[in-house]
C-alpha cells in the first residue's frame, strides 16, 4: 500500500457505500488519488469498478460516505455540481459524442457554453487538441462518419477542452476493435506522461504496467489490493486477485 | 361541379382561415407541447406531475369539450374576446399541445443516456443539456409522429365551425344548405381544400425527415 499525507488527495472518497436495492455495490470505499497520480481500476466484470468511476462526477449518487474533489465536497445537485463537473473530464466506453455536433462541435460546445469562451478562441484550442489526438483532419465530420478509436480519441479531446483537473476513464477500450485499442491507449499514455491525474477503469494490462503509478483491484464492491503496478502483477497478496491474474494469463 | 366554381371565394376565404388556424395553433401547440415534455422531464416534481396531470385530462376528453371550455366558460371566468378565432385557436392549441407532448417525449425517451451524461460530465445545467443536446436530437426523430399531429389538428379545426368561426367547414355547412340539390359536391370541394393543406404536409414530413436523420 502507498502511504499517503492526508488533505494531499486530488480525489478523496471516504466511507463512501451505494446499493441497488439489495445488491451492495460499493462496500465502505476508501481511496485517495494525489495530484498528477494515474490510477489504474481492474476487477472483474460486477465488481463496482465502473460504478465508482461514475459515482467520482456523480452521474451515480451515493447511499453515504463523502466525495471530496480538490478539497471541496461534491454537492448534491444543481449549479454547483455542474462547476465541479466541469473540472472533472470523462471518457465513456461508447464515446458518447453528440451525435447531431461536428467533431469541432463536439469539443468546443463545453468551452463555449459552460466556459463562456469566444468562437474564436475555442475553435482555436479544440483544433490544437484534435491535432494532438490525431483527428485535426476530421472536425468537420459527424461522429458517426468516424472509427471508434478515432471517435474515442475526440471524446478524449472534448473533455481535455475543459482543462479538467483530474480524468475519468470508464472503459475506453471496451468497445473498441483491437487494432484501435493502442491509438486510444497511446493517447492516454502521453497524457499521463505529461502529468494528468487520471482514474482509469480497464482491462488493459499493458496501459497498467506501462502508465499507472497504482493499481487498485476491486471484487465484490470491494478495495481488495492497492499497490504498485509492479507489486501487484508480480505479487498479488489476496487470493481473489491472484484467481483474477490467473485466469488473465491463462490466454 | 358548377356549385364548387361558382362558391369559390366562399371556399377561399374558408380554406384561408382554416390555414390561419392551423398554423397559428400549430405554432402555439409545438411550443408549449415542447415546453410540456420538457417539464415532464425535469427534475422539479411539482413539473413533472403537473405536465403528467395535463396531457393525461387534454388527450383523454374529446375536442368538443376544450372547444366549450374556451368559448363558453373561459368568458364566464371573465377571460373575453373580441372574436370566436381566438377562442378556436386556445382550443386547438391547448388540445393538441397534449399530444405533441407525449410525442416529443418519446423522442427524449429514444435519445440514448449516455448522450445527456456527456453533457453533464462536461459542465451543462440541465437546461443546457436539453436545450443543447437532448431536444435537438429528439425532435428530429419525431417529426414524422409531429407531423401526423398536424394533420389531425387541420382536420380537427373543423370544429370551430360549429362555434362561430367561419372557416372551411363552416361555409361547407352553409352551402351544403343553400344548394340541397348538390351536397356532394359541395363536400367534395371541402374536401379538396383540405387535401391542399395536408397532403403537402406529409410530403414536408418524408423532406424533413430525409434532410435531418442523425446517423449513429
Amino acid at each position: 500500500m502507498t502511504t499517503q499525507v492526508p488533505g494531499d488527495a486530488l480525489v478523496s472518497l471516504n466511507a463512501v457505500n451505494k446499493h441497488y436495492g439489495e445488491l451492495h455495490v460499493l462496500k465502505d470505499i476508501n481511496l485517495d488519488v494525489r495530484k498528477g497520480e494515474v490510477v489504474v481500476v481492474i476487477g472483474p466484470s460486477g465488481s463496482g469498478k465502473s460504478t465508482l468511476c461514475r459515482a467520482i462526477n456523480r452521474l451515480e449518487t451515493i447511499d453515504d460516505g463523502v466525495i471530496k474533489i480538490d478539497g471541496k465536497v461534491l454537492p448534491a445537485e444543481g449549479k454547483e455540481l455542474a462547476k465541479l463537473r466541469a473540472d472533472v473530464g470523462m471518457v465513456f466506453q461508447s464515446f458518447n459524442l453528440f451525435a447531431h455536433k461536428t467533431i469541432l462541435e463536439n469539443v468546443t460546445l463545453g468551452p463555449i457554453k459552460v466556459k463562456g469562451l469566444s468562437k474564436a478562441e475555442a475553435d482555436k484550442d479544440a483544433m490544437a487538441l484534435l491535432e494532438r489526438v490525431g483527428v485535426g483532419h476530421q472536425a468537420p465530420k459527424l461522429p458517426a462518419q468516424l472509427s471508434g478509436g478515432q471517435q474515442q480519441r475526440v471524446a478524449i479531446a472534448r473533455a481535455l477542452a475543459m482543462k479538467p483537473k483530474v480524468m475519468l476513464f470508464d472503459e475506453p477500450t471496451s468497445a473498441l476493435d483491437p487494432e484501435m485499442i493502442n491509438e486510444v491507449l497511446d493517447v492516454m499514455i502521453q497524457l499521463a506522461k505529461e502529468g494528468m491525474t487520471m482514474i482509469v477503469v480497464t482491462h488493459e494490462m499493458g496501459f497498467a504496467r506501462k502508465a499507472a503509478h497504482r493499481v487498485v483491484f476491486m471484487d465484490g464492491g470491494q478495495i481488495v489490493e492497492d499497490s504498485t503496478p509492479e507489486e501487484f502483477f508480480t505479487n498479488p497478496k489476496s487470493s481473489r486477485a491472484k484467481d483474477f491474474l490467473s485466469k488473465l494469463l491463462t490466454h | 361541379m358548377d356549385v364548387i366554381i361558382e362558391n369559390l371565394p366562399a371556399y377561399v376565404d374558408g380554406f384561408l382561415r382554416t390555414l390561419f388556424l392551423s398554423v397559428v395553433s400549430g405554432i402555439f401547440a409545438l411550443i408549449f407541447g415542447t415546453l410540456l415534455a420538457a417539464a415532464r422531464v425535469s427534475p422539479i416534481a411539482a413539473l413533472r406531475g403537473f405536465s403528467m396531470t395535463y396531457v393525461e385530462i387534454v388527450r383523454n376528453t374529446p375536442l368538443t369539450i376544450a372547444f366549450f371550455f374556451a368559448a363558453v366558460v373561459l368568458p364566464r371566468l371573465g377571460v373575453t374576446f373580441q372574436q370566436f378565432e381566438v377562442a378556436a385557436i386556445i382550443a386547438l392549441s391547448a388540445y393538441t399541445s397534449a399530444f405533441i407532448a407525449e410525442a416529443v417525449r418519446s423522442g427524449v425517451n429514444s435519445v440514448p443516456v449516455g448522450q445527456a451524461e456527456a453533457a453533464r460530465s462536461i459542465g451543462m445545467k440541465f437546461s443546457q443539456v436539453l436545450t443543447l443536446i437532448i431536444l435537438p436530437q429528439a425532435l428530429r426523430t419525431v417529426i414524422p409522429p409531429l407531423i401526423n399531429i398536424l394533420i389531425a389538428l387541420v382536420k380537427n379545426s373543423s370544429v370551430a365551425g360549429a362555434f362561430y368561426v367561419l372557416e372551411l367547414f363552416g361555409y361547407g355547412r352553409q352551402l351544403a344548405n343553400a344548394h340541397g340539390d348538390a351536397v356532394l359536391w359541395v363536400l367534395v370541394g371541402v374536401a379538396f381544400f383540405y387535401l391542399l393543406i395536408t397532403v403537402p404536409l406529409g410530403y414536408l414530413a418524408n423532406l424533413v425527415e430525409r434532410k435531418v436523420a442523425i446517423a449513429r
